[in-house]
């Protein structure tokens, strides 16, 4: 080169915070039974904590058993009236429901991204529209159920319990309401102790919506909450998103009595790139596959599954890749990993982590600043992973991907399937006759082909083996609400 | 010989492309980010109605784009069709703008070589310092990727030591695929720069474009060692589009290739609006047309 | 002295457009002049559409249902007025209420139905070799609808409903007797995000536009809702020229007529495409 550069510049992006100071959060909210906000029965508050900041954010009533009782009881009295109502005027208040969540979006997004730590990027853009939705979506269900599931006639289960976690508050609060509203159930909402803000934001949005007392509770709390939910006489279905250890205290606490269950568990999802992927947008999707929200996301792509022959390429584009992650202020505009959700996760993660390197894997983590308060972990990568190690087994849930190697293509689907967890898969392949080919050999409730982590209302997820049963979204989103009749 | 091209996938990348338009340049990142824009601008007018009188005056507001904002770089250089570039280059003596001249049958390259390393070598000898050629998207339709290159390689020759930018014409090459693989074959042949587009074709240097062209530079520059510099033209027509255009760099190649040795953005009204919005960042005012001058 | 008020121009709904007749032609309405569409107007009005059809199905399913749900929010908002225009125009005794109720509510319907419909009419055909073969509905391209003269909204928004939720664009003839209703509707669809050209509505004889419609060798399918024998077996006659797909629907007179058979009314405004990938390595 002739041109000699007139400056040597470094242009970094100056902080751009979200601003907060349109927020309208409460000190302290009770629990939402009857269409109102309560003490509950014991009075106790616990904190909502900024994991970005570890500052307390607002107060929030934990629901004790003659809460969940009284509130089992007010949505029992209320669902044969939401049940009679024809289903374009159930479809209206849903719809409202809708809008709400359209007008009050960016309120919605930063409360999320404060609540739990991700990034603003990702609550204003995925988060929030996608729970608006899936409430537009089943709206439109509300008066075409037999279509939904092909039936003659069909009939509500009744009261459903319905327990969402921490990593996509909102938007799994409206995967659960939104269904169980429109096939005409009342539900009980139980959102995750570090994550209740948004839940009782919605409660103020059903308020608004004027949706009929108690067709509707939000029931925050911990562990304890929701298993005297499950337990509760009178409900008559659980719905229940999380960890595949709590879904088996359901599932066993649910034994004998007939209650129907969906689960939506853990995974240790493989993403596999073949040799003739587009390897550019293949790192795009690893990327996206395992930072996504920390990789606080159930269908992770956290175990990735490179073929031997370009392994080498893949490695040094991810590492590459990864370098250029901006890791900090969930709330500045351009971060893109931010807060792990709580101490306790952030202990998992570098627990498990630490086994990876006793295990003999080699890890990288990018060297990143990190803040001196919150909990963080830089998005970390272990090559000369082994089938056998426990973190090509276990469930991280952080922003930690595990890379294994493979020759063949039924190598591939085999490893993929080597799992006790079967709920999402990746495959990267320039060529559509293999990509269909290892999607139906594959035992995982959604594969991505050449892409990962997409969601619509409109399409079911949900997963096999250990990753639970149901499915959530479009039509088959209905039936775990739905008696069909006849 | 059939030809391979690299897998590169449409979706991928316009999600990728559309992701990195959504970064938030405010305050200082976008006062620096208007300056790296200037700086690395390439003001061009490529009209039937050029004459010298345009020409000059174009090039008093490349020198010094805005009078009143003393911070504002001049621009990289003065892009003007080959007749004209006796008149840039004695307007912008001595003041470190570089004279740049289209070549080579400029828009459609419907020429013959020997015309166009005429038209190159008229340009180099009245002083052209930079070259922006087009390849021959008829070779390259057809498949024949050897006259692309042995084309780029003979003006490459003709340039001497004028710098050579070679236009794909991205909009004209019919997917992505083939725009990785004609960015290639420019940089093999032994292109300085690799520019999208003529501005005279249906789309020009819109982001996905750009994000294939410039990973196709990083892979090149990895595996050869020769660092090859970039230039987005066609529809950079505003600030939004401009610091789009710079993040993409930023986030693909890195900071050092936000300097005019290795990044050009061949634009002429985009200029106005950056000034605008320089000037909104100081005084918190939307700018109005008639604050900056024309040319 | 009393103020005069300031009058409404009623005019046509072309591309986005509120225009006069290209003919210059009005019919009275009582004190009122109603534009009378010609051929040149039916021409425009395909053409707007035929522009317009591709863009509009380009868009997601779930836009197009959002575009669909603002229609009905906007009917809402105006309804005092339409509901005095169809008392005015005839609906008597709380019919005028009970129209624009219904009206709202199959627009509601029918924007649920924009990301349902491929679910449902289309699926994956497990065929007896190593393909991948599916099949999904595609909208037919631009539907010409002449609209039952009565109930004057409702009867038109029947119509309409089904053929945009399937991708359609319309052109379509309103009500002959009562059409300042349907020429207000245009007004709500014009504030609702629906591109320009993706609705069309022409106020005018049946004789001159309902055969000119039907006579356009653009047009992918014909509603028939006239209720005129003559004119639906010229329509027919009409359509099979350019193997049209023709059908003639008794009136809507009520949300549920409107509504029962709505995937009925969507399937026939659409063409099931079915596509082979091969599976294997």
């Amino acid at each position: 080169m002739t041109v000699e550069p007139r400056q040597a510049l470094v242009w970094d992006y100056a902080p751009a915070p979200e601003a907060t100071d349109h927020l309208r959060l409460r000190d302290r909210y009770g629990l939402f039974i009857a269409g109102e906000f309560h003490e509950p029965a014991v009075p106790r508050y616990e904190p909502s904590v900024n994991p970005a900041s570890e500052e307390p954010i607002a107060e929030v009533a934990w629901a004790g058993p003659a809460d969940v009782r009284r509130a089992v009881e007010v949505a029992r009295a209320a669902q044969p009236r939401w049940a009679a109502l024809p289903g374009r005027e159930r479809a209206k208040y849903i719809f409202r429901i809708a809008r709400l969540i359209q007008e009050r979006a960016r309120e919605l997004a930063v409360t999320e991204t404060l609540d739990g730590g991700k990034p603003l990027r990702e609550s204003r853009d995925v988060d929030i529209p996608l729970a608006a939705a899936h409430f537009f979506h089943y709206a439109g269900w509300a008066d075409k159920l037999r279509y939904g599931v092909v039936a003659r006639e069909v009939a509500p289960l009744g009261v459903v319990a319905q327990i969402v976690p921490w990593n996509f508050p909102l938007l799994m609060a409206a995967w659960k309401l939104a269904p169980a509203l429109a096939c005409g159930n009342t539900a009980i909402l139980k959102p995750a102790e570090t994550t209740p803000l948004t839940s009782l934001l919605l409660a103020e949005i059903c308020q608004e919506a004027e949706l009929p007392e108690g067709v509707v509770a939000i029931l925050p709390g911990d562990g304890a909450t929701g298993a005297a939910l499950v337990r509760a006489p009178g409900i008559d279905k659980v719905a229940f998103t999380g960890s595949t250890a709590v879904g088996r205290d359901i599932q066993a606490a649910l034994a004998g009595r007939d209650i129907a269950l969906t689960l939506e568990l853990g995974g240790k999802s493989a993403n596999i790139v073949f040799e003739d992927a587009a390897i550019d947008q293949a790192v795009e999707g690893i990327v996206n596959g395992i930072f996504f929200n920390q990789g606080h996301v159930c269908c992770a792509g956290s175990r990735l599954l490179v073929q031997e022959s370009v392994a080498e390429e893949v490695i040094a584009k991810l590492w590459a890749r990864m370098g250029r992650l901006r890791v900090g202020d969930p709330l500045d505009k351009n971060t893109d990993v931010g807060a792990v959700n709580s101490a306790a996760q952030l202990e998992r993660i570098e627990e498990l982590v630490r086994a990876g390197e006793d295990e003999g894997a080699v890890r990288r983590s990018v060297a990143c600043e990190l803040p001196e308060r919150g909990f963080w972990f830089a998005p970390t990568m272990f090559t000369d992973v082994s089938p056998v190690h426990r973190i090509a087994v276990e469930e991280i849930f952080g922003p930690v991907v595990s890379v294994l190697t493979f020759r063949t293509v039924e190598e591939a689907i085999a490893k993929a399937n080597n799992s006790v967890y079967g709920l999402a898969a990746g495959i990267w392949t320039d060529k559509g006759a293999k990509a269909f080919q290892v999607a139906s050999a594959l035992r995982a409730g959604v594969v991505w082909q050449n892409t990962y982590n997409h969601f619509d209302p409109t399409a079911a997820f949900g997963g096999y083996k250990e990753s639970g049963f149901g499915r959530e979204g479009g039509p088959a989103g209905l039936r775990p609400y739905l008696r069909v009749v006849r | 010989m059939s030809r391979r091209l690299a897998h590169v996938d449409r979706v991928g990348v316009a999600e990728r492309a559309a992701q990195l338009g959504r970064r938030s340049i405010k305050t200082t990142a976008k006062q620096q980010g208007i300056r790296i824009a200037v700086s690395v601008m390439d003001l061009t007018t490529l009209e039937g109605s050029d004459t010298a009188g345009k020409v000059r005056q174009l090039c008093a507001k490349a020198v010094c784009p805005a009078p009143t904002l003393p911070e504002i770089p001049s621009v990289a250089a003065v892009c003007v069709y080959p007749s004209l570039v006796g008149v840039a280059r004695e307007a912008l003596a001595g003041t470190g703008v570089r004279t740049a001249s289209v070549a080579t049958g400029f828009p459609a390259g419907q020429v013959s070589l020997a015309a166009k390393l005429r038209d190159t070598g008229d340009a180099v000898q009245d002083g052209a310092q930079e070259v922006d050629m087009v390849i021959s998207r008829e070779a390259f339709l057809a498949g024949d990727d050897a006259r692309v290159m042995h084309e780029i390689e003979a003006v490459r020759e003709a340039c001497g030591e004028a710098h050579l930018k070679v236009i794909i014409e991205t909009a004209e090459l019919g997917s992505y695929e083939h725009v990785r693989h004609a960015s290639m074959l420019a940089m093999e042949a032994g292109a300085d720069f690799i520019k999208t587009s003529t501005g005279k074709a249906a789309a020009g240097a819109t982001p996905e474009v750009c994000l294939v062209m410039l990973e196709a530079i990083r892979d090149y520059t990895e595996r050869s060692g020769r660092i090859v510099g970039f230039k987005a033209a066609g529809g950079v027509s505003n600030t939004k589009a401009a610091l789009h255009r710079l993040v993409l760099v930023k986030e693909t190649l890195g900071d050092e290739w936000l300097t005019p040795a290795r990044l050009r953005i061949g634009a002429s009204s985009a200029l106005n609006d950056l000034l605008m919005q320089y000037a909104k960042t100081q005084t918190g005012r939307y700018a109005r047309g008639e604050d900056f001058s024309l040319e | 002295m009393a103020r005069l008020t300031v009058r409404k121009t009623y005019k046509l709904y072309i591309g986005g457009a509120f225009v006069r007749s290209e003919s210059g032609r009005a019919d009275p309405l009582g004190e009122i002049n109603i534009p009378r569409a010609s051929r040149k107007d039916v021409r425009d009005a395909v053409a707007a559409a035929r522009k317009a059809q591709a863009r509009w199905a380009a868009l997601t399913a779930y836009n197009r249902g959002q575009i669909l749900y603002r229609a009905a929010e906007a009917l809402e908002s105006r309804r005092a007025q339409i509901e005095a225009v169809l008392s005015e125009d005839g609906a008597g005794g709380g019919e005028a209420v009970a129209e624009l109720d219904a009206a709202c509510d199959v627009l509601v319907h029918y924007a649920g139905w924009t990301d349902k419909l491929q679910s449902v009419l289309g699926g994956v055909n497990p065929v007896a070799s190593p393909f991948l073969s599916f099949s999904l509905p595609e909208p037919t391209g631009v539907v010409g609808i002449v609209a039952a003269d009565r109930p004057a909204l409702l009867g038109l928004v029947a119509e309409l409903a089904p053929a945009l939720a399937a991708g359609n664009a319309v052109v379509a003839v309103v009500s002959r007797s009562a059409p300042r209703a349907a020429l207000d509707f245009a007004e709500a669809l014009g504030v609702s995000d629906l591109p320009a050209g993706v609705v069309n509505l022409l106020s005018g004889r049946l004789t001159e536009v309902g055969c000119a419609l039907g006579a356009h060798r653009d047009l992918n399918a014909i509603v028939d809702v006239s209720a005129d024998a003559e004119l639906g077996a010229e329509l027919d006659r009409l359509a099979a020229e350019t193997i049209k797909r023709a059908s003639h629907h008794p009136v809507a007179g009520s949300y549920e007529q409107a509504t029962e058979p709505a995937l009925e009314r969507i399937a026939a405004l659409t063409e099931l495409k079915t596509a082979w990938h091969p599976v294997g390595v």
